[in-house]
């Protein structure tokens, strides 16, 4: 049998939480200074309008080269270049421009300059126009999923657990998007429809490696009312890392494959995945867990224990059992 | 074997079975499809346009135009009929609040003209009846010729869009007065935008010959007439010259009127121009109006612009008119598509338009499937690696789960698109998730030395929470992905959501059933796991 953590090792992680939380809020309060710097989020077109157009030429292509020829247009005096792909061939460039006529359109600005300069020697292959209504409509919509989304969670976290642990989840799961959210914008990537859709599973994700552990801790308690606190919450983050690290690891496989193979589509995305996943199972081990020291009393008072949360565990068991037809 | 797993495998060889047959069709082609019996599912999975490449357009419908033309044409009428009752009006106008006002010149016409108003406009509610009189449509109506708007643009634009040839396009209502158009496969894509969004307004106008035209410029404009175009483009500079032509408000005909148009070829140089038909009425007022102008001058207007204003020879009858522009063949063709298939009952805006070229949908397939089978390469590997027998049979539910979503994406018609890859690459990994959530706490069920049969039984019963709890947080997130997404995250939230139903039923019923199976018949002391 093959085994990461070998059964019985127990690692004192509530005494790394000091460490653990100064790491977290280092890179959290990075991210918040670099969008700061940045004057916020940087918006894909969708959410602020304007125009991309994805080129690809058959011949590599200097940017400089690229810049001149297109600032030469009205349009495009003021756009953004992008190169992606690492051989200079494919580019990306943004502009705020964008056009609501039907008999105009704003890929013949650029074709015109780029053949005056290139030839026929590139092709497009990707026009992306939105109007600034349709951005401020998709922008209210995205607030409003989030919201709604981060409501919903919270809402099954407070059903599901008690108070103090409903507090924890939380906590990681803010950890996780602030995390995320700062990461994207340090690294350049642009929040787009489906970068804020990936952020948003994140926060599904997030829950569940929490939930794993506080379970485990809970059965701990239970099992064994002598257990101090810190033990309790030791022994059941201990018991579970080899879970928590596979479970996380097997998403992580598939998700590292999108950001590597899946293409400049899937980049912005399943880098948001990549890091939301990792700092969701790092905030669940060394934020969501020790978090639950901070407040006092018993981790889980004795009386109550048996009727509020582990209601739903035990109903699902039973569900489990006379589907089983014990 | 035991009643209750015999049952769960049924369960299972249907499931597979009915998933399996939905997804078979994607992949053996379009010709081994019709050789399939006639029991056999014939879906296949639609691909998103960002997969297959195409132009994905949001229009909205300046649905305030179209209230504004009713109620120019309500005016105008209101002004006919005050005419003929002898109601004298200074002056009936409509606002940019919708609303008529009529001034009248004698006060004691008021009662008249409010009778008038009440007996010919059900419609309409006075909101003024002192002097001027002001009137707005009743607020059910103004909606109804909104939402009427909408809905004959969109049979209009597909119209077009069936009559230009694109297989399978997509036109629907989005919100209130928005119209999303999907052409998939599209080559010309703002040719298409061009012809979808023509208003295609045709009219008839009387040049005013009366007037001259330098003194209409500066202002001396009568009431009747307007100051329209034509735009003649120079065909060997290419240099574009805009002509005005002082014309007489009246329409003397509309583009409803037509029946057929069609590209002809003539003239000089053997140009096309289009050629129309209309019906019997307006053919009896073309010929009656021709027959009463002979020697003046008629334009022919689209949109406003003047595209020809010839001199009428003599009366025309048969209802046979022509338009012509200096057209190319391309130009002519459109036209006629888009006086076939009648004008936009108002303009209509882009307010998102995108493209995608098809050689980028292949390299997104390419670099997905890629990614996806590279991932799941490693996660079975991985499985087999840490886990030996079970980690195949985990290996094997994730099979299961894969084609449990590609079956259902053929079953419901939905659309895989670029994230939904990355979708159904999500739920992979979590479908392994859940069997090594089982796998370990089966093996500490084994540790603290519990016989592989309870192991198994107690592994499974207590990882089956936490699986659901996982599944149900990120569930509750596809499901709101999908309420506010647009196409292609819908495509992610799609494929996550059945991936996660799907896990919830490989995880715990096949792997289970499989287990079960094993453990009756051959009643081992040790498994590998």
């Amino acid at each position: 049998m093959i085994q990461i953590i070998r059964p019985g090792v127990l690692i004192d992680f509530v005494s790394k939480f000091k460490i653990a939380i100064s790491i977290s809020l280092i890179l959290i309060l990075a991210g918040i200074a670099n969008l700061v710097m940045q004057g916020g989020p940087k918006l894909g077109i969708e959410f602020k309008g304007g125009t991309s157009i994805q080129l690809k030429f058959n011949k590599p292509i200097n940017v400089v080269n690229l810049r001149n020829a297109i600032i030469v247009s009205k349009t495009f005096k003021n756009s953004k270049i992008q190169s992606f792909g690492g051989t200079n061939q494919q580019f990306i460039i943004y502009t705020k421009k964008s056009t609501s006529s039907t008999t105009k359109n704003i890929e013949s600005d650029l074709r015109r300059v780029l053949t005056q300069k290139f030839g026929s020697s590139y092709k497009i292959m990707k026009v992306d126009m939105v109007g600034p209504k349709i951005g401020k409509e998709f922008r209210d919509k995205g607030i409003e999923a989030i919201v709604i989304a981060l409501f919903a969670i919270l809402i099954y976290i407070s059903i599901r657990f008690q108070y103090r642990f409903a507090v924890g989840a939380i906590a990681a799961l803010f950890h996780d998007v602030l995390i995320t959210v700062g990461f994207l914008s340090i690294f350049g990537y642009q929040f787009t429809l489906d970068v804020v859709a990936a952020i948003l599973t994140i926060v599904g994700y997030s829950v569940n490696d929490t939930i794993v552990i506080y379970d485990r801790i809970r059965e701990k308690v239970r099992n064994n009312r002598k257990l101090s606190r810190t033990e309790a919450i030791n022994t059941g983050v201990s018991e579970t890392l080899s879970r928590t690290i596979l479970t996380a690891g097997t998403t992580l496989f598939v998700v590292l494959a999108l950001f590597l193979f899946g293409g400049h589509a899937l980049k912005g995305m399943s880098f948001a995945l990549l890091v939301g996943i990792i700092s969701g199972t790092y905030s669940s081990i060394f934020i969501a867990s020790p978090i639950l020291l901070a407040f006092k009393g018993e981790l889980i008072p004795e009386k109550k224990e048996e009727e509020s949360a582990d209601r739903f565990k035990q109903k699902v068991e039973f569900d489990m059992k006379n589907l089983r037809g014990n | 074997m035991r009643n209750s797993t015999l049952i769960k495998l049924v369960i299972i060889v249907v499931v597979l079975a009915v998933f399996g047959a939905y997804t078979l069709p994607t992949f053996i082609g379009k010709q081994n499809v019709k050789q399939l019996p006639g029991y056999m599912p014939r879906n296949t999975i639609n691909l998103g346009l960002d997969l297959k490449g195409g132009m994905y357009l949001v229009l909205e419908v300046e649905t305030n135009k179209a209230v504004f033309a009713v109620l120019s044409r309500v005016a105008s009428n209101l002004k006919k009929q005050m005419l003929n009752t002898k109601i004298a009006y200074d002056k009936v106008y409509v606002n940019q609040n919708n609303v008529i006002t009529i001034s009248l010149v004698d006060k004691n016409d008021k009662d008249r003209a409010l009778d008038l108003i009440a007996n010919n406009l059900p419609n309409y509610q006075v909101i003024s009846d002192g002097l001027p009189i002001k009137i707005k449509m009743k607020d059910n109506i103004y909606e109804k010729v909104k939402r009427q708007a909408v809905e004959q643009a969109i049979n209009v634009i597909r119209n077009r869009v069936n009559q230009f040839g694109v297989a399978e396009p997509t036109i629907v209502k989005s919100g209130e007065n928005h119209i999303v158009v999907e052409l998939p496969g599209i080559k010309d894509a703002n040719r298409a935008v061009r012809l979808i969004g023509k208003t295609a307004r045709l009219e008839l106008h009387l040049v005013d010959s009366s007037v001259n035209i330098d003194d209409a410029l500066n202002g001396k404009l009568p009431p009747d007439d307007e100051i329209l175009y034509e735009i003649q483009r120079d065909p060997t500079t290419g240099e574009v010259s805009k002509i005005p032509f002082v014309v007489k408000k009246d329409i003397v005909l509309t583009g409803d009127m037509i029946t057929n148009a069609s590209v002809r070829f003539g003239g000089t140089l053997n140009q096309p121009y289009v050629a129309f038909e209309l019906n019997s009425e307006g053919s009896r007022i073309f010929a009656n109006f021709t027959a009463s102008h002979i020697g003046k001058r008629l334009a022919i207007v689209l949109d406003n612009t003047i595209y020809s204003a010839p001199v009428i020879q003599s009366r025309i009858g048969g209802g046979r008119g022509q338009i012509t522009g200096g057209f190319t063949l391309q130009q002519a063709h459109d036209l006629a598509i888009v006086l076939r298939s009648g004008s936009l009952p108002a303009p209509v805006k882009v307010l998102q338009k995108v493209t995608i070229g098809p050689s980028l949908g292949k390299i997104s397939i390419e670099k997905g499937t890629k990614a996806m089978i590279f991932g799941s390469l490693a996660v079975i590997l991985f499985m087999i690696f840490y886990y030996r027998l079970s980690g195949v049979l985990a290996d094997f539910a994730m099979g299961a789960n894969v084609l449990i979503i590609l079956g259902a994406l053929a079953m419901f018609n939905a659309t895989l698109t670029l994230p939904g890859l990355a979708g159904i690459a999500l739920s992979i990994g979590m479908a392994v998730d859940a069997n090594v959530l089982i796998y370990e706490r089966i093996r500490e069920e084994l540790m603290i030395g519990r016989s592989v049969y309870d192991a198994v039984e107690t592994g499974y019963a207590r990882a089956f929470v936490t699986i659901f709890d996982a599944n149900i947080t990120t569930l509750i997130v596809a499901l709101i992905l999908y309420q506010f997404g647009s196409g292609p995250v819908k495509g992610f939230a799609v494929t996550m959501a059945i991936g996660l139903l799907a896990n919830m039923f490989t995880a715990v019923t096949f792997t289970k059933t499989i287990f079960e199976i094993v453990l009756d018949k051959f009643k081992p002391k040790k498994i590998s796991i």
